[in-house]
């Protein structure tokens, strides 16, 4: 544990914008996408990816890997570009992006794409293929943790808490849910639609370790995933507040961009802002 | 059929229906209590063979199979799969009452290599956990065993809450789902045996627990999605399943003094449906009825329609089930006899709806 060395900090926000940039760039091939819920998680998924998860990319089904499970699956389009940049796949496959039999949709499907560890799209099961997927560990004695991102508006959806529940009840230590608290639903912001918090007190009355953090910071994702993996006999949460459509001046927190198409031109000129902004 | 008692109403063997010991479901019985106990079926040779003997099963299958796992609702006495948390306590998770996360975390488990069997009532499982098994089980192609017992209308006068005549056709329209329904307890070992080879997710429906034999032993021929032929005869086919099968062999029993000459299926496997089967019954035989414990929209009817349509052939045909609605409270055997899905029942609106000569 510790601070990222300057380096490290660097190449993480490097992939954090390669993330926003390929989204920009899949969301074109489909006509509409899922841009800023997948911008407010850019670092966390390039922190896990590039920084934390025990992968092999030449072994896909490697039973001792760690697992992630993207309970926004809507994110995938950012999930996608990481996978082929590891070697997963060709890089070439993702202009396919959502056209007719396209491996690659809005929402992902493991048994169409290597590297994804569980479909997912419909919202509050991720948690509970997590506690399946600690579970299994635990059985098998296979040393390997589960990571689930899940929305912060997702929490809404009961099964979460089924799954919270249990995963107290059984311990699960190697079990680590990343809150995307990207502050708003589809209709508004949560707190308006249907509030989630605190989300503090709710998942630590539930007997999870909980940790709260900026997730738009690579230092503090790093620094918040290795203290998940000090043993406590305990599942760990960390709540990553984040910015939805961070890093596009008019995405950010706006709800007319949950999905959304921009114009030519003006696709250009995000292209611009994204770069500039760079890592940051 | 059973007069003892302290039976549990549920058991649905008492014509009269006077059994009231409804707690008995909920603390379930051991299989070699109910052994002692037997039961006997009017009118028919019936010898008690508890269903539930998943968990014995299963205890006996993890001995040499370690991908085994079973999960509970809240209900491992209910179902005995008590009988595997004794012998296999790390391999065994009661999940509380809590269905969802119980079928979707077994979709997490069987992720990592592992068979779990996750075990409710049938209204819990096919119906509330309808989208679970659907997109997290069968959709992902996860090697999930859901064992919905209890199904049809088998917990009697709990009501419409607790019955499920509507899983099989919610199920049937799930791709890559295998749908099999257990006649009785040797039956249902076999089909525990066959599915650690059987890839993908299976739904299987179980009865109350108790219910009457109607294989001698496991039946060692037994296979997914190929039907057993118990009865050949010329005048009518029973296609039947699950729970039915034995009151289908008893109805084909009475028909038989009467003269009648009736080939009885046991369509245990509802998805993949045995297609040559129904098309030999209705080739071979003079009329078709189908019988379950079922709504007689979407389940094992609607299937055997959809054959006798597709292969265009024309044979007189009538779906035996519960009707477009929920039906009344009562104790089961008292539902059955109501319903004609009893032996008598179903022997009657066979004859019915199928004289011949």
């Amino acid at each position: 544990m510790g601070k990222l060395d300057v380096g490290e900090r660097t190449r993480l926000d490097e992939k954090a914008l390669f993330v926003r940039l390929e989204t920009l760039r899949l969301t074109r091939i489909a006509g509409a996408g899922h841009y800023s819920g997948t911008f407010s998680a850019a670092e966390i998924l390039a922190a896990l990816y590039y920084h934390e998860l025990k992968l092999d990319p030449a072994r896909p089904e490697w039973p001792e890997r760690d697992r992630f499970v993207l309970s926004k699956g809507h994110a995938a389009i950012g999930l996608y570009p990481i996978l082929a940049d590891l070697g997963y796949f060709d890089p070439a496959q993702l202009e396919t992006y959502t056209r007719l039999g396209s491996a690659f949709g809005d929402h992902p499907d493991m048994r169409k794409v290597r590297g994804i560890d569980f479909s997912s799209g419909s919202l509050g099961h991720g948690l509970s293929i997590g506690v399946g997927m600690a579970l299994g560990g635990r059985v098998q004695s296979l040393d390997f943790r589960v990571y689930v991102m899940v929305g912060d508006a997702e929490l809404n959806e009961g099964q979460i808490w089924e799954a919270a529940m249990s995963a107290g009840h059984f311990k699960l230590d190697s079990l680590v849910c990343i809150v995307d608290r990207n502050q708003l639903g589809i209709d508004g912001r949560t707190e308006d639609v249907m509030a989630v918090e605190p989300i503090e007190d709710r998942f630590t009355s539930f007997g999870w370790e909980v940790q709260r953090i900026d997730g738009h910071s690579v230092d503090q994702i790093v620094n918040a995933l290795d203290t998940a993996k000090l043993a406590s006999r305990q599942p760990h949460v960390i709540i990553a507040d984040t910015v939805k459509g961070k890093g596009v001046k008019r995405m950010e927190l706006d709800v007319n961009w949950h999905v959304g198409n921009l114009s030519p031109e003006d696709y250009e000129e995000v292209y611009e802002e994204l770069l500039a902004g760079g890592s940051r | 059929m059973t007069t003892d008692a302290t039976s549990d109403p549920n058991d649905g063997v008492s014509v009269d229906g006077t059994g009231q010991n409804q707690s008995d479901v909920f603390r379930g019985e051991s299989h070699a209590a109910e052994s002692r106990r037997g039961s006997t079926e009017k009118g028919i040779s019936a010898r008690s063979v508890p269903a539930f003997v998943a968990g014995e099963e299963l205890a006996d299958l993890a001995e040499f199979d370690s991908r085994i796992v079973v999960m509970t609702a809240d209900l491992a006495s209910a179902n005995r799969l008590i009988d595997f948390k004794a012998r296999h306590p790390d391999r065994f998770f009661n999940m509380g009452i809590a269905e969802k996360n119980m079928i979707t975390a077994g979709a997490g488990l069987a992720s990592t290599g592992l068979i779990p069997f996750v075990g409710t009532f049938a209204s819990f499982a096919g119906l509330l956990g309808f989208e679970q098994i659907r997109t997290d089980c069968a959709y992902p192609g996860m090697s999930v065993r859901v064992l919905a017992h209890h199904s049809g209308m088998s917990l009697g006068y709990y009501g419409s809450s607790h019955h499920a005549l509507e899983d099989l056709a919610a199920m049937r329209a799930v791709a890559d789902l295998t749908v099999a329904c257990a006649a009785d307890g040797n039956q249902l070992r076999a089909m525990l045996r066959a599915s650690l080879d059987k890839k993908g997710a299976i739904y299987l429906r179980l009865g109350r627990g108790r219910d009457p034999e109607v294989y001698a032993k496991v039946p060692e021929d037994f296979e997914f999605g190929r039907a057993t032929q118990l009865r050949d005869g010329r005048d009518v086919t029973i296609i039947s399943t699950g729970s039915e099968v034995h009151a289908s062999l008893g109805a084909a029993d009475l028909l038989s003094e009467k003269g009648f000459s009736v080939r009885v299926l046991d369509m245990h496997t509802i998805k993949p449906l045995d297609v040559t089967s129904v098309v030999a019954a209705a080739n071979e035989t003079s009329a078709v009825v189908t019988v379950e414990e079922h709504s007689v929209i979407g389940g094992l009817g609607s299937a055997v329609a959809e054959v006798l349509a597709d292969h265009q052939l024309s044979v007189p045909f009538f779906r035996h089930g519960v009707n477009d609605e929920y039906v009344l409270v009562g104790p089961p055997a008292a539902l059955y006899a109501h319903y004609r899905l009893d032996a008598k029942g179903v022997a009657e609106v066979v004859e019915e709806r199928c004289r011949v000569g």
